[in-house]
Formats: structure tokens, C-alpha cells, sequence
């Protein structure tokens, strides 16, 4: 029998509110799995004593009756947002040590409806890259192999992926700055979202672009992540991006009904080289989408070819100005000084030190673009290829395109350790996801079906701005017709 | 538009990250790939086009001109490798 871990969020909410489980029991589950998966790295700090007096906190509230859903539920937390008194670093050797005086707006809202952190979770250093490989922590595996080969659980936020795919926590943070969310949930068969630019706070997250940033949930079902979308959103005085309308009660909502709407499928996501069983998982979702009752019509966003070399001008730019705060004076690694180094010595070397080497190659690349004589030429250009990209999705929504559907990933997880020819080999990875960043708009990548080695694969839907919860119509009408059941074999 | 080890040196100097000089052949390299695919860029026709300055139209709000904070000293000194008498050290910084 499975044990309590296992639960979905909403699965657990229903049983906590009968008082058939306490948060507790399916705490403690989540710290044994935790505690069973080290071979996993996907927990880098672990919480356990905070989760069990949290715990403690949400049964006395479910006991009292009318405590919120993500009552009691063990969640596990980014290491990308900063939690009061708990190591935050982002993975990077530069925050080594790094304990934050104040809990991020995201993890206070999620603790306030009571849930319970057991632990925070390993990704790629800031948030750059596709594999958790460049996390100092060192990489974290999928719990899904292909025969004996270790996967990647995708990234920036594997840690999170894996933690949800392997049973270690209910759900999980993640944030999303070119795909970081998506990738990583399609990589290991759950469901991740992205949701509208403003929709979530930023206040506490440890800054990578803050034009494309965006935090969201990482769950088991889409039933889980409108439970833990809704828990997360809402606005912020303290993010000046973040959006002062009122969040709708996205569970409430969710109906899975789609009957009469119009899903576009973009021609310019049908790439050369694409794997048959991407096509073809793209083709059934298309068939799922018209089970449902959806009219499907053929779209064009024609500037799709260009988001990626876009994205790599906007967020190493953003990258590189977010960066600068590390200099070894405020928190953080400073590197030990020789007799006469200077103040300029020091920023060098701490940086040097502190810093993975994909850091430094974005960091330098944004200093690079943003440099007097290539700013117009580089940084004011990419602003502008940005705005045609949010047109091209505009004109198609203003057309009466109510989601678009993509394949979330160009491949399954692919190897860890896989070599690159150069760094644009892995930046590939996020060409389905990027575009829905540099426009700003809801993407949710939904587990539909697996390849012919076994390993999931995700959809990718697309929806209008402040459309979460339409989105999750979709992402359900989806997710009931895949019927995706299959779980990782446990090895770890 | 080719970056050399001068110009691979420079960009490392503004970033303030030190960079051998033996590594620096291969960062330039990198940084060519990387603006290789970059270019991609001057395909597009942007004339007419009005940089995004904000991906959701809003406007930046504004809040009443008070105190709302402070006096947290300590908590902000915190995490700092070293501070001394309520202040952040570094190396010397005027002769």
C-alpha cells in the first residue's frame, strides 16, 4: 500500500478535514521518503524540525474546522526563495551561508493557509539552466530512468520535479523564467505551472530576470496546482509588478469543461528533427482537446523562431544587472585577500569563486549586450523582437483563440552528464517554453503520455493573460482524457 | 562581429569576475557562439517597433512618502562576512 505521501493535495485536504489523517502522519511520510531518497539530491536542506511544529500547528487549526486547503500540507520550497532563518543560496556557492532575516511573500501566504515545509530543493545555480547540473549542490537525478542511465529531472527547478514525481513532499514552488517550471514537470510526469506575469509575487525570490520571473506550483494533478496556484497568488505592495486584482477561487472554478472553445496549434512549433513520439503526443492531445468539445484551427506566431536568441539578449541583460548585488559585501562569499588587494580585487575574486561557470558566461553575456556601443544594437533590438512576439499572441487571441497547445519539451529527459557542443545545445532545450515568458502569459505543462523508452512526456497549453483559471479547464480536459497514471519505478 | 581575448578580457573586467588569462581563448569562444546565435536577431524587421518596457500594461504604483521600516540594523548586518561596530568592512577604499 502506498503510503500517505503519495497522496495528491487535494486527496490529503479532503482526509485531513475528515479527520481521517493528521498533518502529521503525512508529514512524517514525507520526511521518511525524504530521508529514503537521498540518491535523489533533490532535498539540499531539509526542515524537519520546522515541518513537524508547523505540522502540529495545522492539526490544532483543522481540528478548530474551517482551516484553508493547503492546511497541514507538506510542501517543499525552491531554493530560489528566501525563508526566514532557513539556508536560501539558489544553489550558488556565492550565497554559501546565506539565512535570511524574512520569508518571501509566496512562502509567508503559503504558510499562512498553513502549509508545511519540509524541506528546500535543488536546481540550477539562479536559476540558470535546463538540468539542475549546474547546481552547487551538485546535480539532481530523475527518479525516472532509462534502463540504468541517470536522467535528468530537467530544470531550473528539478529539485522540485523530482521531489513531487518521487513522493517526497504533496507539491512544490518552482519559478519560471524561460521555461524552468514547464520543462522539469514534463521531464518527470507532473504537472507544472507558469501563471500570468504579476500573478505571484517576486517579493523574496531570489531575482534571475525580473521581467520574466514567475513563480508557480509543481503538483501532483491540476486539480492541486488551482489548489496551490490559488494559495500562492495575489498582490503585493512590496513587488511593484504584481498585479492588484482580485484572485479568483481557481478550485471552485475548475470544470475540465472546454465545449465551444477554440484551441490554436501554432505552425511554427512543428520543428525539423522533432522526435516521432513528441509529434505524435501532440497529435493525440489535439484529438483529446476535440474529444473535449474544442474546435481546433491552425495558428501562425511568426516570430516564434526568434524568442530564444530574444530571451538569450533579455534575461542575461536582466542576469547581469540582478548579479551585481553580489560583490562580498552584504551577504554571501568574499574571498580571502592578500596583502594590498583592493576593493576591486575582492568583487573579482569573490565573483570568480562564488559563481558557476554558466553564471559568469550569462552574467558576462548580459554585460556584454548592455555595453556602451552594442546596446541598441543588441539589448534596445531584443526589447523590440519581444513586442512582435507579444503581438503575434495578441492578434491570435483577438482572432477568438481562447489556448494554444504545444508539445512542452523538444525530447524527453535526457542524460546527466550529456555533452554539449556549446552552451546553445542545452538553451534549446526551453524553445517551446520561452515564448510564453517574453509575452507574459499563463503556460501549464500537463503529463499526457510516455515514450517509447517509458519516460513521460508533457503538453504545453497557453492561455490568455489572467486566464489561469480557463487554463486549468484545458490542462484538465487534458490530464482526464491522457489518464497519465504511470510512476517512477523506486530504485533510490 | 567576433569577440577576441581583448574584448573577452574587457567584458570580464566590467563584469567584475577575475578571469585567467589562460581562460580567456576559451570564454571568447563561447561568447562567439552564444552572439553566433544571437543574430538571429537582425533578421527581424523592428523598424516601427517601440522597445517593451513592461510585458503587462500597468502603471507603477506609488506609495505615500513615510518611514516604513527600519531599525533592523542588525538583521541586515547578519549575513555580512564581516561587519564591525554596525557597519559593513571592506578594504580600504581612499588613500
Amino acid at each position: 500500500m502506498d503510503g500517505l505521501n503519495c497522496l495528491s493535495i487535494s486527496e490529503a485536504r479532503d482526509r485531513l478535514r475528515a479527520g481521517e489523517i493528521t498533518s502529521m502522519e503525512l508529514t512524517q511520510a514525507c520526511l521518511a521518503a525524504a530521508d529514503e531518497a537521498e540518491a535523489l539530491n533533490a532535498v539540499v536542506h531539509p526542515t524537519p524540525d520546522l515541518a513537524l511544529e508547523q505540522a502540529r500547528a495545522a492539526d490544532a487549526r483543522l481540528a478548530k474546522g474551517q482551516a484553508p486547503a493547503m492546511c497541514g500540507i507538506p510542501v517543499g520550497i525552491k531554493d530560489l526563495f528566501c525563508t526566514e532563518g532557513v539556508p536560501s543560496q539558489a544553489a550558488s556557492g556565492i550565497l554559501a551561508g546565506f539565512k535570511p532575516a524574512y520569508e518571501s511573500t509566496v512562502t509567508s501566504r503559503l504558510f499562512e493557509a498553513g502549509a508545511v515545509m519540509t524541506g528546500k530543493l535543488n536546481m540550477d545555480e539562479f536559476a540558470m539552466g535546463s538540468s539542475t547540473e549546474t547546481s552547487v549542490y551538485g546535480s539532481t537525478v530523475n527518479p525516472w530512468k532509462s534502463g540504468d542511465t541517470e536522467l535528468t529531472p530537467g530544470g531550473s527547478s528539478g529539485g522540485s520535479a523530482a521531489a513531487v514525481a518521487a513522493d517526497l513532499c504533496l507539491g512544490a514552488t518552482g519559478t519560471d523564467t524561460g521555461g524552468s517550471i514547464r520543462q522539469p514537470a514534463a521531464f518527470t510526469g507532473i504537472t507544472g505551472m507558469k501563471p500570468t506575469y504579476g500573478r505571484v509575487s517576486r517579493w523574496g525570490i531570489i531575482a534571475f530576470a525580473s521581467s520574466l520571473d514567475q513563480a508557480g506550483p509543481m503538483t501532483k494533478s491540476v486539480r492541486d496546482a488551482a489548489i496551490m496556484l490559488e494559495a500562492m497568488s495575489g498582490h503585493d505592495p512590496k513587488d511593484s509588478t504584481s498585479a492588484d486584482m482580485p484572485v479568483p477561487d481557481f478550485e471552485g472554478l475548475l470544470t475540465g469543461e472546454i465545449g465551444g472553445k477554440t484551441v490554436g496549434i501554432p505552425q511554427e512549433y512543428r520543428m525539423d528533427g522533432m522526435p516521432a513520439a513528441i509529434d505524435e503526443l501532440w497529435a493525440s492531445g489535439r484529438s483529446m482537446l476535440e474529444d473535449a468539445g474544442a474546435t481546433l484551427v491552425d495558428i501562425s506566431l511568426p516570430h516564434t523562431k526568434v524568442a530564444l536568441p530574444a530571451y538569450y539578449v533579455v534575461a542575461p541583460a536582466e542576469a547581469s544587472s540582478n548579479l551585481a548585488r553580489y560583490d562580498g559585501v552584504r551577504y554571501g562569499h568574499r574571498a580571502t585577500l592578500a596583502q594590498g588587494d583592493d576593493i576591486t580585487a575582492m568583487y573579482e575574486r569573490s565573483r570568480a569563486e562564488g559563481f558557476g561557470d554558466e553564471v559568469k558566461r550569462r552574467v558576462m553575456i548580459g554585460t556584454y549586450v548592455l555595453s556602451a556601443g552594442f546596446y541598441d544594437a543588441y539589448y534596445n533590438h531584443a526589447r523590440k523582437v519581444r513586442a512582435l512576439i507579444k503581438k503575434d499572441f495578441e492578434d491570435v487571441f483577438a482572432d477568438g483563440i481562447d489556448a494554444i497547445l504545444t508539445p512542452a519539451t523538444p525530447s524527453a529527459a535526457f542524460p546527466l552528464g550529456q555533452e554539449f557542443d556549446d552552451p546553445v545545445q542545452m538553451y534549446l532545450n526551453d524553445v517551446f517554453t520561452v515564448t510564453v515568458n517574453l509575452a507574459g502569459l499563463p503556460g501549464i505543462s500537463v503529463p499526457a503520455g510516455l515514450d517509447p523508452d517509458g519516460l513521460p512526456l508533457g503538453l504545453q497549453l497557453i492561455g490568455k493573460p489572467w486566464e489561469e483559471g480557463e487554463l486549468l479547464d484545458f490542462a484538465l480536459a487534458i490530464e482526464d482524457r491522457a489518464g497519465f497514471v504511470a510512476k517512477p519505478e523506486k530504485w533510490w | 562581429m567576433s569577440i577576441d581575448r581583448d574584448d573577452a578580457r574587457r567584458v570580464a573586467s566590467l563584469a567584475r569576475i577575475r578571469v585567467d588569462e589562460e581562460d580567456l581563448p576559451a570564454l571568447a569562444s563561447e561568447f562567439n557562439a552564444i552572439l553566433g546565435f544571437i543574430e538571429q536577431l537582425r533578421e527581424v524587421d523592428v523598424r516601427d517597433v517601440e522597445p517593451m518596457t513592461s510585458v503587462t500594461p500597468m502603471r507603477l504604483k506609488r506609495r505615500a512618502d513615510r518611514i516604513a521600516g527600519g531599525g533592523i540594523a542588525e538583521k541586515v548586518l547578519a549575513n555580512a562576512p564581516d561587519a564591525r561596530e554596525g557597519y559593513f568592512v571592506v578594504p580600504k577604499v581612499v588613500e
